[in-house]
C-alpha cells in the first residue's frame, strides 16, 4: 500500500517529527511504499543541514536523509514554508540572491501541488504535528 | 475510520471532539501526550468506556514506556499495539483523520 506522510512540526520541539519517523520505518519494514513525505509550516526546519545537536542526541535532519537514501524517499519541503524560515536549496539561494543555501542531503524544495498529488496518488495520508 | 490523538486531554480536548465526531465501529489510538486520556482513575475513564461498545480504543506502547507507563497503568478496553500495529490501522482504515 503507498503511505503519504505529512509533517507539520520541526524537530526537537515536539514528538511529530520523531512518531513520523518510526511509523515511516515501521511501514517499509512492513512492505509498503512511501509515495512522499511532506514537510509543512516549521516541519521544513527538519531538512537543515546545518544543526549539530550534541553527539548523545538523535539527529534528526541526517536520519531523514539516511532513511531516504536507504529507501530512495521523496522528501519535501513546502516552498512557501522554506523562504518564510530561511530553508534554501542552490535554485531558491541564486533566485533569492542568498549567499547560502542550507538544505540537507535528499530534501528537495516544492510547491503545495505536492503535497495534493501524495493525497490523489497515496492510498493513505497520516498528519503528524503538534 | 481511524482517529489518532496525540494531545494529553489535561491540555486540549481533542479526545471529547474526537468523540463527538467518531462514528460507531471507528478506531481511536492515542499516541504522544495523548496516552495519559488511558490512565486509570482519570476524569476521562467514564468517556472510554462509555464509547467502547461502538468505538475500539488502541494506544501506542513505545508511547507509554517512554512515560513509565504500562498495561498496569491502564484503564480497561485499551489494546496496546507497536508501530507496526499502528501502520496496520492506518492500513486497515480507509481513512484517518488526526486530531492535532
Amino acid at each position: 500500500m503507498k503511505f503519504g506522510v505529512l509533517i507539520n512540526e520541526g524537530p526537537y520541539q515536539h514528538q511529530a517529527s520523531d512518531s513520523a519517523y518510526k511509523f515511516i520505518e515501521a511501514a517499509i519494514e512492513e512492505g509498503h511504499e512511501i509515495y512522499r513525505v511532506f514537510f509543512y509550516h516549521d516541519g521544513v526546519n527538519n531538512g537543515t543541514r546545518l544543526a549539530t545537536p550534541p553527539q548523545d542526541d538523535r539527529h534528526i535532519p541526517n536520519r531523514w536523509s539516511e532513511l531516504a537514501e536507504k529507501h530512495d524517499l521523496d522528501l519535501v519541503l513546502c516552498v512557501a514554508a522554506a523562504q518564510r524560515r530561511g530553508m534554501v536549496d542552490e535554485g531558491e539561494m541564486e533566485r533569492n540572491k542568498k549567499d547560502a543555501n542550507n538544505i540537507a542531503d535528499k530534501f528537495r524544495i516544492s510547491g503545495l501541488g505536492q503535497l495534493i498529488e501524495a493525497g490523489i496518488q497515496a492510498d493513505r495520508m497520516i498528519t503528524f504535528g503538534d | 475510520m481511524l482517529h489518532t490523538i496525540n494531545k494529553s486531554p489535561f491540555e486540549k480536548d481533542s479526545l471529547s471532539t474526537c468523540l463527538r465526531y467518531a462514528d460507531k465501529g471507528a478506531s481511536v489510538l492515542f499516541i504522544e501526550d495523548a496516552v495519559y486520556a488511558c490512565t486509570k482513575g482519570t476524569q476521562f475513564e467514564k468517556a472510554i468506556h462509555d464509547n467502547h461498545g461502538d468505538i475500539k480504543f488502541y494506544v501506542l506502547g513505545p508511547d507509554l514506556e517512554a512515560r513509565g507507563l504500562d498495561n498496569s497503568n491502564l484503564t480497561t478496553n485499551i489494546e496496546i499495539v507497536d508501530y507496526k500495529g499502528f501502520v496496520k490501522l492506518v492500513a486497515d482504515n480507509e481513512k484517518t483523520q488526526n486530531w492535532l
